[in-house]
Order: C-alpha cells, then sequence, then structure tokens
C-alpha cells in the first residue's frame, strides 16, 4: 500500500468531517435541535475535564452520533513565538521549555540544535549523551503521564494516581540534575546548564529496577482488561495515507503501521550508536496509540540502559568561547574574563546570518524548530513546528461516524498538550 | 542514482548533489537545510512537482517578517520581499528534506493554498494569516486560528507595536476598572 494518495488528500481537503462553523455562528445555534434534519451543535470544552486543559470541540450530532466537529483552539495562546524575538539565543530555552510542558526537554533540545545548526558548532560527547540520557527520561515521563490521564479518561481512575506516581519519580530525578521538576532549561546551546551530579547513576538504576513491574501492573490493569479494550479497540480509526496527507507524526503516525521514528530515520545526538525498536501499530486505533506508547516507555528504558553503560567521560558543554563563558576562577583574575562574562549574559552572542530547522522525535511526534537569524543577538523569528497543533487536525476525521463517548477516548489517544498547540 | 534508459525529461534527470531534483528554480543551502525559491506564480507548480517525486508530507508551513532586510543574503535572480512563507516538506520513503521559500511582497501578500495536496496545511495556514496576514487563496476556512475573531491586526510582523495595547475582550466586565 501506497503511504500517500492524491485520492486521500482531495476527500481529506473535502472536509466532509470538519465542521465549517465559527464561534459566532455556534453561539446562536448551540444546544438546539435542528427540526429538520434532527442534528444539533454541541459545545465540548474548554472547560472539560477531559480535553487535557482547554481544548474546545463544536461537534455536530446526530442523537449521540458524531457527524462533524472543529477543534478550536487559541485559548492559552501567549504570543510565546512574539516572546522569542526579544530573547537572546541564551534566554531563548527559558521560553521554548514552557511550551510543551509535559516534555519540556525536548523543545530546549530542538531549539538548541537548531542554534548550533547556525553557530555551526559541534558540542562535546558527554553532554550529546547527557541531552540523549535526559530526553528519553523524559519520554518515559511524558508517556506515564499519557497512560495516567487516558486511563482516567476512559473511567480507569486508579491508573491516573499509578501513572503519576511512577511519572514524580522521574520528575525526582531530574530536580536532582536541573533542580526542576519542570521547565529545566537545562539543555541549552552550546550544551546542558551542569554536569549530572554525583550518584546519578543510582538515580537511573533506582528508576530502571522499578519501573518494569509497574509496567506489567498497568498491562494487567488496562492492556489485557475486555473493558479496555472495548473501550479503545476499532475506536478513532485512522489510515497511513491519511495520517500523512494530515501531517500527523509520532505515535499517531506508526499507528497506522508506518515505522516513521526521526531517532532512527534522521538520527540526531547519537541515536545512530544505540540499539532500540521503533514500535508501530497494524490498526491504527486508539488501543494502536496506547500500546505504542505504553512500550515506547520500554524502549527508552533499554536507550537509557545503554546510556548508563557508555556515558563518556569529558565537557559537559562546549568549550568555544563564543558561546560559553569563561569558568568563575577566570573571573577573579582576568579583566577580560569579566568583561566576556558579562556580555555573554547582557548582550548575548551573535549568530551567524541564516536559516535553520531542527526536528526532533518528541513524545508527540515531530519537534522542529525553525530559526531566521540576522546575525544579532536575538532571532528575528523563531518558529517551533508543535506536533500537538498539527496532530490536532486528525481528531475531526476520527470521530466522525463514532459516538460521543468514545469522542473522550480518541481526544485523550492524540495526546495534546495545549501549551504547545497554543503557544 | 540509476535510471531506467528510456528517455527522461530533461528537469527531473538533473539531480543537483544533494539527490534532489533542480525545478529550475535557484537553491540555497545543503543537505538538510536544502532550500528552493520559487516565484509565487510557481509554487504551486513546485510543491505539486515534489509531490510526485516523493515529498507527500507537508511538516510545517510558517511565515516571516523581514521587515528591514531587504538586502539579506537570497540566491541569486530572487527578489527579496518583505514576507516570506516557509514550507517544509518530507519524503518518508527517501529520507529527504526540502524547504520552499517564497518571496511575498508588502502590500497585500497572497498564494494558492496548499490544502487540496496537503490538508494538514489548514491550520498552519490559518496561523500564518492570523500572524501575518497572508492571504491563501482557496482556503477552505481562512479565519484566526489562535486569536479572537474579532482581533485587529496581525501580531507577529515587525511593525505590530507591543506592550501598549489594552486586551480585547469582546464583553468587558461590567462596572470593571477601566
Amino acid at each position: 500500500m501506497s503511504i500517500a494518495s492524491r485520492e486521500v488528500s482531495a476527500r481529506l481537503a473535502a472536509g466532509e468531517s470538519v465542521l465549517r462553523m465559527s464561534e459566532a455562528e455556534a453561539e446562536v445555534v448551540e444546544g438546539v435541535i435542528d427540526p429538520e434534519d434532527e442534528t444539533m451543535i454541541m459545545n465540548m470544552g474548554p472547560q472539560h475535564p477531559s480535553t487535557h486543559g482547554v481544548l474546545r470541540i463544536l461537534l455536530e450530532l446526530n442523537g449521540e452520533n458524531v457527524l462533524r466537529s472543529k477543534p478550536i483552539i487559541g485559548y492559552l495562546h501567549t504570543g510565546m513565538e512574539k516572546t522569542a524575538e526579544s530573547l537572546t539565543y541564551v534566554q531563548g530555552a527559558t521560553n521554548v521549555t514552557r511550551m510543551d510542558y509535559a516534555s519540556p526537554l525536548f523543545n530546549e533540545l530542538a531549539f538548541s540544535l537548531a542554534v548550533e545548526e547556525l553557530l555551526g558548532i559541534e558540542i562535546p560527547e558527554r553532554a550529546t549523551w547527557i541531552r540523549m540520557m535526559m530526553t528519553e527520561l523524559n519520554r518515559m515521563a511524558s508517556h506515564l503521564l499519557f497512560l495516567a490521564s487516558n486511563g482516567m479518561d476512559l473511567g480507569a481512575v486508579g491508573m491516573m494516581l499509578y501513572g503519576w506516581k511512577e511519572r514524580e519519580e522521574i520528575l525526582r530525578f531530574f530536580e536532582t540534575v536541573t533542580g526542576l521538576r519542570m521547565n529545566h532549561n537545562y539543555i541549552r546551546p552550546g550544551g546542558v546548564a551542569a554536569d549530572l551530579p554525583d550518584g546519578w547513576e543510582d538515580g537511573v538504576a533506582r528508576i530502571l529496577v522499578a519501573l518494569p513491574k509497574r509496567l506489567e501492573e498497568f498491562d494487567t490493569l488496562m492492556t489485557g482488561q475486555p473493558i479496555w479494550r472495548d473501550r479503545t479497540q476499532g475506536v478513532g480509526l485512522i489510515t497511513t495515507p491519511e495520517a500523512v496527507a494530515l501531517g500527523a507524526t509520532g505515535p499517531i503516525l506508526r499507528s497506522t503501521g508506518a515505522a516513521w521514528d526521526l531517532r532512527r530515520d534522521e538520527p540526531y545526538l547519537a541515536y545512530d550508536q544505540v540499539d532500540f525498536d521503533v514500535v508501530v501499530g497494524t490498526y491504527g486505533d486508539t488501543f494502536d496509540r496506547y500500546a505504542i506508547r505504553l512500550n515506547e516507555i520500554r524502549e527508552s528504558m533499554r536507550i537509557v540502559e545503554q546510556c548508563l553503560e557508555l556515558m563518556p567521560s569529558g565537557d559537559y558543554r562546549t568549550q568555544d568561547p563564543k558561546v560559553t563563558p569563561p569558568p568563575r576562577a577566570r573571573i577573579d583574575e582576568s579583566m577580560e574574563a569579566l568583561i566576556h562574562h558579562f556580555k555573554i549574559f547582557t548582550e548575548g552572542f551573535h549568530v551567524p546570518e541564516g536559516e535553520a530547522y531542527a526536528a526532533v522525535e518528541s513524545p508527540r511526534g515531530e519537534l522542529g524548530c525553525y530559526i531566521v537569524s540576522d546575525g544579532s543577538p536575538k532571532p528575528l523569528r523563531m518558529h517551533i513546528r508543535a506536533p500537538s497543533f498539527v496532530n490536532l487536525q486528525t481528531v475531526p476525521h476520527m470521530l466522525t461516524g463514532g459516538m460521543i463517548a468514545d469522542a473522550v477516548a480518541i481526544i485523550s489517544s492524540v495526546d495534546p498538550i495545549m501549551g504547545e498547540v497554543d503557544r | 542514482m540509476t535510471e531506467e534508459p528510456q528517455v527522461v525529461p530533461d528537469e527531473v534527470a538533473a539531480e543537483s548533489s544533494s539527490g534532489v531534483p533542480d525545478h529550475g528554480v535557484p537553491s540555497s543551502g545543503e543537505g538538510r537545510q536544502l532550500a528552493l525559491h520559487p516565484t509565487a506564480e510557481g509554487y504551486l507548480d513546485l510543491i505539486e512537482r515534489l509531490y510526485d517525486e516523493g515529498y507527500v508530507m507537508c511538516v510545517d508551513l510558517l511565515g516571516v517578517d523581514y521587515l528591514g532586510h531587504p538586502d539579506r543574503k537570497l540566491p541569486e535572480g530572487v527578489a527579496a520581499g518583505r514576507f516570506e512563507v516557509v514550507v517544509n516538506l518530507l519524503d518518508l520513503e527517501g529520507h529527504r528534506r526540502v524547504r520552499v521559500r517564497v518571496q511575498l511582497p508588502e502590500n497585500d501578500p497572497r498564494l494558492p493554498t496548499l490544502t487540496g495536496l496537503h490538508p494538514g496545511t489548514e491550520a498552519m495556514e490559518r496561523e500564518t494569516y492570523d500572524m501575518f496576514g497572508v492571504v491563501f487563496e482557496g482556503h477552505p476556512d481562512l479565519t484566526r486560528i489562535l486569536l479572537p475573531e474579532d482581533w485587529e491586526g496581525h501580531p507577529l510582523r515587525k511593525d505590530f507595536s507591543l506592550g501598549r495595547i489594552p486586551v480585547q475582550f469582546k464583553n468587558p466586565v461590567q462596572g470593571g476598572d477601566r
């Protein structure tokens, strides 16, 4: 089967499943049953517990069946791309880390890779491996959060507590490394903010020892459970050509059987030196998307294990004086070092004129960062290609023809993080 | 790359070093940063041809406002416009990427929509319209996506003034502190 076709594009472009209705129109007709065709417009969200924050979906219903729908976003828009234009490259990571708040390290990584591409600098091997280990741990934390909220959305309320608890263990480790549970500002252009602390191996090992048993419990609680299967199997179907046409990446694309993972297909960091499998589904349903994320936790653990073994020694950031300030001790001795330090943190470093795009495989799909530099210490334009923003467009196509109760399962399986949707 | 011995059109046969066929369009960058620079008229045609060559996924579409940078580096034969629309295309089977960058004038920037070929650009084009005021002709629902429907102006434009604009809401709180 071909992965893309013009027919599918044309069918999706015709938008039979997308409700074309403005918010003003919706306000007038909401909740009124049309006497002619017995359809009704209903509003779900933005304050609905299953919409993961502030997602609003307009649904056109016939009884309990969803005919067409339209996601309405923007409730969390704070102009972060505009803000980025007034922050230096040193400060930039602080801004982007707040976009996808469930996997902040990926935002920092995409931003840093784009800046480094423009600067044309190489980062030390240890920094690369630290980045890889930390982002894989972050992927585990993010998928655990997904399992927790996915479970809760479908009525497995206990799952919420278990998922959050395991995630918290990882966040606790992050706190020892970065100082913060979330929004770390740890991965920065040129390397990482600090070296791994003493005893980091024990912290990682504790997570790796404890988690497999928990994952088995999750299997018992959800994977093999008949009610869980009934609620998820065959619900919210999507095919490979549809996902490709809509630009969907990550677990949504992989659930259709297309093995596309940037870690393997466009290796960045040191992913070409570690051994892991790309998890794919078969049916493109909600269950596949759940199972992919569950098993990706196991694959991430394999990668973290290898990082633990292979972690090279050396510098945790580049010694290029252009981006890295001189060591603290030098500042006491040298006036030039003090000035240099001062310049980097007030004015920032200059980045050569040009454009660069860097993409990483975030837990939600391709997270890209496009930076335009005009040679000054601040980007002329910083754009984040947010996977949730694009993936959200699959929702109307997956909802069509389903029951309204399945809407909750489907939205949950897309795993949108509104912070990066609205930016 | 070995072609079958039959006659192939010149434009397909002429491959640049990065394996992307040369479409008679100026290009810049190389490898993963390769960009093609068509005119606004040749834009849709180029995207169509790239689709047939395997660039089936439109990963990203965004706008850039280059106000005050008319003499920036561009390949020969490309006249700088104030706005630029950047389309990021991906070939999943060939593991290739290419960017398409179109220059648009300050007055009335418009382009044909890509939604017919890449339905996933619907939200991206709405965002670019919302933030830069670039009009995509033929778009099924070209409305604001992130900002309220009655917002005035396009905030990611460089001349959108910052910090002095009262927050716009449809129904201000009655008796609130104005």
